[in-house]
């Protein structure tokens, strides 16, 4: 039960960053792009799916609530300010999507809205794993800390790194759906959004190592692990080549590749621990009874329908647009 | 009053779950007018319950978004400002709030977009049935969220944990708690008496302004006729949730009642001015026996003050006891407007009844406020508990908050509530004054089912938008 529902969360939350992730990048890219028609069509090529996207984001909350309540109550209140910051972003991104096209004046506001909010949210999921990475201040299942202990060099580096790394995935998205001059201007971006992902992980790496070289003891004892970081620079050469060749077809599977492999990464260095290295999934399961309970009804059947529906908007979406507004 | 962390956690999720609990009443009901309007088009083949229907499937769409949009923030204050309430109730609380959560997307994924898109692409009875999975999940949303409180007002199938989570031992004593069955239905009642009356006073105010007369007549007729039914039936409802509270949370109903000392019989107060400070009421019009009467179903039976309480374990009196006199005077209100409307209703009276309309064109906020007044009673009434009887609120918060972190997020959360509601209520005003528009021109009219904000045809700046009103 406590595996299952772990798999369930570790899925959603990929899920989340999959697809929240290359929306957000689009929201990061947005006022580096030319001129209002390339904006519009940025906005069109994620206004179909990306509230499905930030779904994932709720499944995850209500997951770590029903499943690890012991977590959830951990990691909401340590990062207490800087979630209110990303609910605010997330909510004023969301409507930015509807009232940019209503406004006549207030649309650079609404402007700014969707664009600032995409950089708060990237940035304070980053800094949330690059705190909990670097390990937070826990005793009897409570945090100890206070609310700015979660802003380190280490866990700002990380939220810096998680907004390139979206951009990164935005720029695939986007160039994947377009032709034109959009697709050039990301194009044109890429190669620079790689180098600088590359060299963002690989510091992150040696950094992590540093603060917490338990983390190197993992590696030796699940010598597999070492696929990961193989796949991922797989990964980087093909999307690599890809920008060469101007092809645009496998850009985001490349790139969502990057993502995986980093979260698979991240998973192995620290499993089964799900707070490094304070508390294991076993210690922060709620009871069997609650697990079971949630399992007949929403694991079962309310899981693989959200994601059926998820599969379908994305099937029926497929392919380069055509309009500047195609829903 | 200091402004502690605790006491402003308070204020914050008082204030955001206000908000939010605005609209759910309001499109629990109008989902439910919805089924009922297309299943009247269904059966009559009238078009004039199509038009109504067209038009009321706008105002949904919007509220329905900014209920969604306002809840998620809910969500997330469980862990954000009541952390230890989040890890102590997790197990239970936790796969309570997930249910609903997860029926709420199932159902939006499935429907919600048949109801907004597929008016032209699905059979008329697949349309109907749609609506009725809609309005069915809205009320299983509101049933997940009432077990939940209702667990909270009345704990029950949990062993406790030394390290004090509460563990489920039997989960169908938590679901088929004693205060559900009585407790859900008045929410439900509630959400579709507001919407009732927020359909009348629509059509009220249609009439007197002499604008699609038609629909507006049908739309006054029907939401008033379903009141005179639906608002005996709530205070019937009412009446049993206050057995309820008599039985099960003497304190709240003491609080409510006003009274002080234990009293035998004991009377009713109607209105009086409840001090704190002194313990008593400063002024107070009472009806001696009926206090007992309605406690207990007799002329004799003790009923039992606030100060009978220990004084760490008393709600404050004030807000129960005026929230509670609010929402009966707004129920009475409600019943008596329903009544005559419906009175006035046979024949052609309602035409000439110029008062009439204007006081129930005036009559929408009732609703809102007596269902927002209702949980001010039972919330406040509860404290100083959050899981009743077992844990406080003062140790359900985040330990380590600061006045100013919460203040600051308080601060964020308003400005952008302020925002964003502002502007859907000028939406909502702008759909309402525009009034219905006749069917054949809705087609032209489609909209994203994911993302109702973007109702089109009453936007401002978008030229060729709906007719505005005066």
């Amino acid at each position: 039960m406590i595996t299952f529902w772990a798999s369930v969360l570790g899925l959603a939350i990929l899920l989340y960053i999959l697809l929240d992730g290359f929306d957000l990048g689009v929201g990061m890219l947005f006022p580096f792009a030319g001129g209002e028609a390339e904006r519009r069509r940025m906005l069109a090529s994620i206004a179909p799916v990306w509230d499905g996207n930030e779904t994932w984001l709720v499944v995850s909350a209500a997951t770590l609530f029903g499943a690890f309540p012991a977590v959830f109550s951990i990691i909401l209140s340590a990062f207490y300010l800087p979630l209110f910051l990303m609910l605010a972003g997330l909510i004023l991104r969301g409507v930015a999507f509807e009232f940019r096209y209503k406004a006549t004046v207030s649309r650079p506001i609404w402007d700014f809205g969707f664009v600032a909010g995409s950089y708060v949210a990237a940035f304070v999921q980053g800094t949330a794993v690059g705190a909990i990475v670097q390990g937070l201040p826990i005793a009897h299942g409570q945090f100890t800390g206070g609310a700015l202990s979660w802003a380190s060099p280490f866990s700002l580096f990380c939220g810096l790194g998680l907004c390139i790394g979206y951009a990164l995935m935005g720029a695939c998205w986007v160039a994947g759906k377009s032709d034109g001059t959009l697709r050039d201007f990301c194009l044109r971006v890429l190669p620079g959004l790689m180098a600088a992902l590359l060299a963002f992980l690989l510091a992150v790496f040696l950094w992590s190592l540093e603060i917490r070289l338990g983390v190197l003891h993992r590696w030796i004892e699940r010598p597999v692990m070492l696929l990961c970081p193989l796949v991922g620079l797989i990964a980087f050469a093909g999307l690599a080549a890809c920008v060469r060749r101007r092809d645009a077809r496998f850009l985001f599977l490349c790139g969502a590749m990057i993502f995986i492999a980093a979260f698979a990464t991240l998973a192995g260095s620290f499993l089964p621990y799900i707070l490094p290295f304070s508390l294991t999934l076993w210690e922060a399961a709620a009871p069997l009874s609650s697990l079971r309970f949630l399992f007949w009804g929403a694991g079962v059947f309310v899981l693989p329908l959200t994601l059926a529906y998820t599969l379908i908007v994305y099937f029926i979406f497929r392919g380069k647009m055509v309009g500047d507004r195609e829903y | 009053m200091d402004l502690t962390p605790l006491l402003l956690s308070r204020i914050q999720f008082a204030f955001t779950i206000s908000f939010h609990i605005i609209f759910p009443a309001f499109t629990i009901g109008l989902a439910a007018w919805l089924t009922f309007l297309e299943a009247c088009h269904l059966i009559t083949g009238e078009r004039i319950y199509r038009r109504l229907s067209d038009f009321w499937m706008k105002i949904f769409a919007v509220a329905f978004g900014l209920g969604v949009v306002s809840g998620i923030v809910m969500a997330f204050q469980f862990g954000t400002n009541w952390s230890e309430l989040s890890r102590r109730t997790g197990p239970i609380q936790g796969p309570l709030l997930g249910y609903e959560s997860f029926t709420a997307f199932a159902l939006e994924a499935a429907f919600f977009g048949v109801l907004m898109f597929g008016r032209d692409r699905v059979p008329r009875w697949a349309y109907l049935a749609a609506c009725l999975m809609v309005s069915l999940g809205t009320s299983l949303s509101a049933f997940w969220i009432m077990v939940n409180n209702s667990w909270m007002q009345y704990p029950t199938g949990f062993s406790l944990n030394p390290d004090g989570v509460f563990v489920p031992t039997d989960w169908s004593a938590i679901i088929f708690n004693e205060a559900v069955w009585t407790r859900f239905p008045h929410m439900i009642l509630a959400a579709y008496v507001t919407s009732a009356f927020c359909v009348a006073a629509t059509g009220a105010w249609y009439m007197l302004r002499g604008k699609a007369v038609q629909e507006g007549r049908t739309m006054a007729i029907m939401g008033l006729r379903l009141a005179a039914i639906l608002v005996p039936l709530q205070i019937g409802f009412g009446h049993l949730v206050g057995d309820f509270v008599h039985d099960r949370q003497p304190a709240k109903f003491a609080a409510i009642e006003g009274r002080w000392n234990d009293q035998q019989p004991a009377s009713e107060i109607l209105i009086a001015w409840p001090d704190p400070n002194s313990e008593r009421n400063v002024f107070e019009i009472a009806v001696p026996y009926l206090g007992s009467i309605i406690g207990s179903m007799s002329l004799t039976s003790m009923e039992r003050g606030i100060k009978s309480f220990a004084p760490l374990d008393r709600p404050p009196v004030a807000i129960p006891f005026f929230a509670f006199r609010v929402m009966v005077g707004c129920g009475l209100l409600m019943l008596a407007l329903a009544w005559v409307g419906t009175w006035l209703s046979f024949g052609e009276a309602i035409l000439k009844a110029r008062a009439f309309l204007i006081a129930t064109a005036l009559s929408f906020p009732l609703g809102f406020i007596a269902t927002l007044t209702g949980w001010f009673t039972a919330e406040v009434g509860r404290q100083p508990w959050v899981v009743y009887g077992q844990l406080r609120t003062a140790d359900a918060a985040t330990p380590f908050l600061t006045t100013p972190d919460v203040a600051l997020t308080f601060a964020l959360i308003a400005a952008v509530y302020a925002l964003i509601f502002g502007f859907g209520v000028l939406y909502i005003s702008r759909l309402l004054r525009a009034g219905p528009i006749p069917a054949a021109d809705i087609s032209l009219y489609a909209t994203n089912p994911k993302r109702p904000l973007s109702v089109p045809g009453a936007s401002p700046g978008v030229s060729g938008a709906a007719p505005s009103g005066d």
